[in-house]
């Protein structure tokens, strides 16, 4: 038997040359014939709707990040500048859709509803997760770069050996391209032609690694060797990114496998509050991120379709302070877990060692009591 | 009562074959386990039986075989994943340590992670590198995850039955080499995944073992007999949590403890075990606790390796040690201590 493998197929691949875009910096609709056939019901309350959504994702975010400064949150990694990239797809999902993300993904929480009482207590480090996984169809917050990949694609696979058209979203940075995991969860996603969507935000940086550290090639590129098809997209556009989701999500739905989107950005925050970015970026760069700002070009393309836009920022504006007192309130009076938590949900049920070393802990602390 | 005489990977086999026959949601995944039925033909037949969906040839990733089982088990499937050899776990290490053993507690209870991770250990079967390893302590070292052995056919199909019915992630290390060794086994027999078992009764020594070194402890106790020394021997099972009572138990009778396993001994299961038991017993301890085991050297080219094992004489040389009988010790530490060399 002989055996012919085909060529990575750089045709797999689109937007390679000049990212996927359907709004200009000034608001402009630019034409796309991929993407337009795909945004045909995005009219102006459609596109007010993404746009209050891309309002409250970065109100969250910054008050995230005053908390953080004022001492009531002990870290936060901020996605300023990511919103479009992280809305957009958000909302072209299904509620029983999985989401698998990294520890920058905010707004894919929030989006799906979590409750921002319980999502404070991660970044107030009262917990290691913040929502219900299973409520929330989002698998908790991943800090070990790439590793979600794996989770996405098994759930895939699984979705599929159930004949359900549930899909699986993974997300990751740049860097989390480098890593083993993610290579894997590519083999076997394409050897199963499991319905998952890899979502690579590239926001340039992987801490203080610029991605040209990570490859010589546009990260789009590496998924065509694996037979994966990759879309390389403007990521602070929310409508191109919203327009890739959809394609790749109604593929991924129809038995038509994994899609890899590459959403180009930036990440104009530090890696996280404990970061110092001016050490290995400079201003122009940052300057130059700023004025592709994902939400100024939504005000800019509403402006021209004729949106009060004294009445959209007005109402984004209540959500967003809605939201960001929700936040506040969270943060400034959730409860400390107590010492028992330490003990709590090792296993299905505890061992006897454990339970010997709650009690042991226990009879410490109380022989203590009024000593100190 | 209804037994029968299988080899220990037939005992596997059938173990997997009723799992995957009472739930639907146990499926199996490794390399070559498919058509080839595993290199140890653990697995023959399965595929045919259950079809490719359930039985799944994975691609050549370790790290992805246990990664995708964490994503099967959000959607409630119970995966029985399979690492060829003990030596190709550790590019999986961080998706068992930092994720299955993690995901439970991570999520407050929320997430189950009903994995079963079957892991072919231990030498003497004459292989090359990385195919004779124990690396049970490294995973027992972790908490979340439960790490059990097997010593006998019937132990074998008992407790691969309830760990893949666990709703605790479960390593599952398999003693490659007794997988041609045949015993009787009643299906119908169930078993924790807490408890040690006392294999032979003895008043004057104990003796810990598991996986393939409990044989060898017997064969150990039926020649310290003829000399009419009373091994008592105990199948630690479970390696995490270890069952201490047990041996702690036993050893308020006998007041002697040898702790035999083929990994090194440099912070293995005979370190914990010991200190478990000194902590616990030591008022009941005649003698310091012996500790016989695989030397802190990588593991040997195989034509060496018998050397390397713990061995029946071996563990009489530390039984004799407990006893303050004559052993292969004595002058070695007397010159030692001369020249002031450590032990």
């Amino acid at each position: 038997m002989s055996i012919t493998v085909p060529a990575p197929d750089p045709a797999l691949a689109v937007g390679i040359d000049c990212p996927l875009r359907v709004l200009d910096l000034d608001g402009s609709r630019l034409p796309s014939e991929l993407l337009d056939p795909h945004l045909t019901d995005i009219d102006e309350s459609a596109l007010t709707n993404l746009y209050v959504d891309m309002v409250r994702v970065r109100r969250l975010d910054t008050e995230a990040f005053a908390l953080t400064r004022q001492g009531h949150l002990v870290l936060w990694p901020p996605l300023l500048g990511q919103e479009a990239a992280q809305v957009g797809p958000a909302r072209a999902l299904r509620q029983d859709d999985w989401v698998f993300a990294s520890y920058r993904e905010h707004a894919f929480a929030l989006l799906k509803g979590a409750d921002l009482g319980e999502f404070a207590h991660v970044w107030k480090a009262y917990a290691h997760g913040g929502w219900d996984p299973h409520e929330l169809r989002m698998a908790p917050a991943q800090i070990i770069i790439g590793a979600q990949s794996l989770h996405a694609t098994g759930f895939a696979m699984a979705s599929k050996l159930d004949r359900s058209d549930d899909i699986a979203l993974a997300c990751f940075g740049d860097g989390a391209t480098s890593e083993g995991d993610v290579n894997e969860a590519l083999v076997w996603a394409s050897a199963f032609q499991a319905p998952v969507v890899f979502l690579c935000q590239n926001n340039q940086y992987a801490i203080s690694e610029p991605v040209r550290v990570q490859s010589s090639a546009p990260l789009a590129l590496r998924p065509t060797g694996f037979g994966i098809p990759s879309m390389r997209v403007d990521g602070n556009d929310v409508l191109a990114m919203h327009a890739a989701a959809r394609i790749a999500f109604e593929r991924a739905r129809s038995g038509g496998g994994p899609t890899f989107i590459e959403a180009v950005t930036y990440r104009r925050g530090p890696h996280t509050t404990t970061d110092d970015p001016k050490r290995y970026r400079d201003e122009a760069e940052l300057e130059e991120w700023t004025a592709k700002d994902p939400i100024d070009r939504v005000e800019r393309a509403l402006e021209r379709m004729g949106a009060n836009m004294d009445a959209v920022r007005a109402e984004a504006k209540i959500r967003a302070d809605e939201l960001a007192k929700e936040l506040r309130a969270a943060a400034e009076h959730a409860e400390a877990p107590s010492a028992d938590a330490i003990f709590e949900h090792v296993y299905d049920r505890p061992t006897k060692r454990i339970q010997r070393q709650q009690a042991e802990r226990r009879a410490f602390a109380a022989s203590i009591e009024g000593t100190r | 009562m209804t037994t029968e005489t299988l080899t220990l990977a037939k005992a596997v086999n059938a173990a997997l074959a009723d799992s995957l026959d009472a739930d639907d949601r146990v499926l199996l995944m490794g390399e070559d386990i498919g058509k080839l039925g595993g290199v140890f033909r653990v697995t023959d037949g399965l595929q045919a039986r259950f079809g490719e969906e359930r039985v799944i040839d994975a691609p050549l990733a370790e790290s992805a075989i246990i990664g995708t089982a964490i994503g099967m088990g959000y959607r409630g499937f119970r995966v029985v994943a399979e690492i060829q050899f003990d030596g190709f776990i550790y590019p999986a290490f961080d998706q068992i340590v930092a994720q299955v053993a993690k995901l439970h507690f991570r999520s407050k209870g929320r997430v189950k992670v009903p994995l079963t991770i079957r892991v072919p250990f231990g030498g003497a079967i004459g292989s090359v590198e990385h195919h004779s390893e124990s690396p049970e302590a490294y995973f027992a070292h972790t908490a979340g995850l439960r790490v059990v052995t097997a010593s006998t056919p019937q132990e074998a199909y008992s407790t691969l039955r309830a760990a893949i019915a666990s709703d605790d992630p479960v390593l599952f290390f398999e003693p490659k080499g007794k997988y041609y060794t045949k015993g009787e086994v009643d299906r119908s027999i169930t078993r924790d995944l807490d408890t040690a078992n006392v294999v032979a009764a003895g008043r004057d020594v104990t003796v810990a073992a598991y996986g393939p070194t409990v044989e060898t402890a017997l064969r150990a106790a039926i020649a310290a007999a003829d000399e009419g020394i009373e091994i008592e021997v105990i199948d630690l099972r479970s390696i995490s949590p270890l069952d201490v009572d047990t041996v702690v138990e036993s050893v308020r009778r006998t007041g002697r403890l040898v702790v035999a396993h083929e990994a090194p001994g440099e912070v293995s299961v005979s370190s914990e075990l010991i200190t478990s038991v000194v902590e616990r017993a030591f008022s009941s301890l005649e003698a310091a606790p012996e500790r016989v085991t695989g030397y802190d050297t990588p593991y040997p080219p195989s034509a060496i390796e018998h050397d390397y094992l713990p061995s029946l004489d071996r563990i009489l040389d530390a039984v004799d040690r407990t006893l303050g009988r004559r052993s292969s010790r004595d002058e070695l530490d007397t010159a030692m201590a001369s020249t002031g060399a450590a032990r």
